[in-house]
């Protein structure tokens, strides 16, 4: 279709000018727009206040669908069953057969761990949930894997906490809204979850891969012990998440690690649970910067510090110092 | 008896003709209402292991300039961009700047081709979809390997397979826009 007649200048005057205001205008746009993209690039939390109004503002929106949620999730999968339903079917047989084995083994752990808890006098570590919600939708456009939570500020919810489903973790707050949330979940490139295998003490790092898998990096070199049908859980260390809940099972061995399977895939999962973040001290110390000792904290220590002998000391000789690095590795 | 002699007399697609105008509230909001309720896809019920969903309010925003030169103006890749990418999880400003470059494209475009037809502006949108979700996978601030690119390549079909349908979603709300509902007294 042509451009109406208005789009076309001429010699009009008033015209040109509007036309060259509009490329002006367009143009400011696009340079304001790159402006806030490499704000937004290295600062990714800088505009979190602007997107979590968005949400706040869209969610009631999508609350009314999240409750229908589970059914639609079938109808997709319904689709792509029709494709893959003699190899999921054999898959899902041999996982069967796998989880019969860990059911057994996860009896006798429960059992022992029941008598050696009972040993120690150790209480169960039953933690209050923060909050339960829905996930309402996600980014399904983007490379990003980010979904938005039912809950926000008014709930309790804080950055940080994990996000858990029956089956296993879901992911992590990222920003707060007064009702609603946004959640990195493990999928997402972003993501790294310290896991360990559920049998043994196998410690890896679980990542996100954009198909919706991860990727289990290994912490220590060397013959990869990995088998297909090995199941990771949080391994509790960086303080964030709680240790023991259940992240993925290993699908594909690769050379340093393998690509598992999502065990809590978050398109089946009505209702989550908001737990609170299990070591807030740890992940606290962990986030301040690594930077040297400021003059406050010298203070601080120095407070604390018994008063030194009134004699004066000679300085160590290097001998001394070398004695006294060595010793605590003998 | 006007009617027996033409029957577009008073009534046409749009309307009644008579005592009755376009609403401005129409022919200018339909447009732009309908790129930012497409804006709200994040918000359906869809959780997405990956990138399925076709950028919807992009498609949009072709449709509309494509069908209609001249109704959204040059600098609406400002305000629409900014919304989109208050929901869609890519870091603010990436979507102003490229509905802000498509715009300014087009423009450009129409001026080399003024007439066009179907085919014509299929292929300049599946070119210009394919570059927005390329470069939105490029500036979404994600680790990126092969795999993701692979990874766009079913969106990127199912989004120019879609585009059509999209033209279509857009000549109806068109009619829309071009009803007749105020009342001239």
């Amino acid at each position: 279709m042509a451009p109406p007649a208005a789009q076309r200048s001429g010699t009009n005057r008033r015209a040109q000018f509007g036309v060259f205001a509009g490329y002006l205008l367009a143009s400011a746009g696009a340079a304001l727009g790159a402006l806030l993209l490499v704000v937004s690039l290295l600062r990714p939390e800088a505009f979190a206040g602007l997107r979590t109004m968005a949400s706040d503002v869209t969610s009631s929106v999508g609350e009314a669908g999240a409750a229908g949620r589970v059914g639609t999730s079938n109808f997709f999968d319904a689709i792509a069953g029709y494709y893959e339903a003699g190899s999921k079917n054999a898959q899902m047989q041999e996982e069967i057969a796998i989880a019969r084995v860990k059911l057994a083994e996860a009896r006798a752990l429960e059992q022992e761990n029941e008598q050696l808890k009972a040993v120690l006098g150790l209480a169960q570590d039953e933690r209050e949930p923060v909050a339960i919600a829905r996930l309402i939708g996600s980014t399904s456009v983007s490379t990003r894997r980010f979904a938005y939570l039912s809950a926000g500020r008014d709930d309790g919810v804080k950055v940080g906490m994990p996000v858990t489903s029956p089956m296993g973790l879901v992911g992590r707050v990222l920003e707060v809204g007064r009702t609603s949330s946004r959640v990195l979940l493990l999928t997402d490139s972003e993501s790294i979850v310290p896991v360990r295998r559920a049998t043994d003490n196998v410690v890896a790092f679980a990542e996100g891969r954009a198909d919706g898998s991860l990727r289990l990096r290994l912490i220590s070199l060397g013959v990869n012990p990995l088998e297909i049908g090995d199941v990771f859980v949080t391994s509790g260390s960086g303080g964030m998440f709680r240790p023991g809940v259940a992240v993925a099972m290993v699908t594909q061995l690769n050379d340093d690690g393998a690509i598992a399977r999502l065990l809590s895939n978050p398109a089946a999962t009505d209702v989550v649970i908001v737990e609170p973040v299990w070591q807030p001290e740890a992940l606290k110390m962990l986030e301040s910067p690594p930077a040297g000792p400021t003059a406050q904290s010298i203070e601080e220590v120095a407070a604390e510090l018994p008063e030194p002998p009134a004699v004066s000391r000679p300085a160590p000789t290097s001998t001394d110092a070398r004695t006294v690095a060595s010793s605590p590795g003998e | 008896m006007m009617e027996k002699l033409n029957p577009t007399a008073r009534r046409d697609l749009f309307g009644s003709k008579i005592n009755r105008d376009h609403s401005p509230a129409f022919v200018y909001g339909v447009p732009w209402l309908s790129i930012v309720l497409a804006s709200l896809v994040p918000m359906l019920p869809v959780l997405a292991p990956a990138p399925v969903v076709p950028p919807l309010s992009f498609m949009f925003l072709l449709g509309w300039r494509l069908l209609r030169p001249g109704l959204l103006p040059l600098w609406a890749g400002f305000p629409l961009g900014l919304i989109d990418d208050l929901l869609s999880g890519q870091p603010l400003g990436s979507s102003v700047l490229l509905f802000s470059l498509t715009l300014i494209a087009l423009d450009l475009f129409e001026l080399r081709f003024p007439w066009r037809g179907f085919w014509q502006d299929w292929i300049v949108a599946s070119v210009l979809i394919t570059l927005f979700l390329l470069f939105s996978a490029m500036l979404s601030g994600a680790k990126l390997d092969l795999l993701h690119f692979w990874l766009l390549a079913p969106q990127l079909l199912l989004s120019v397979l879609l585009f059509p349908i999209i033209v279509g979603a857009v000549t109806v709300l068109d009619r829309l826009r071009l009803l007749r509902v105020r009342r001239i007294d």
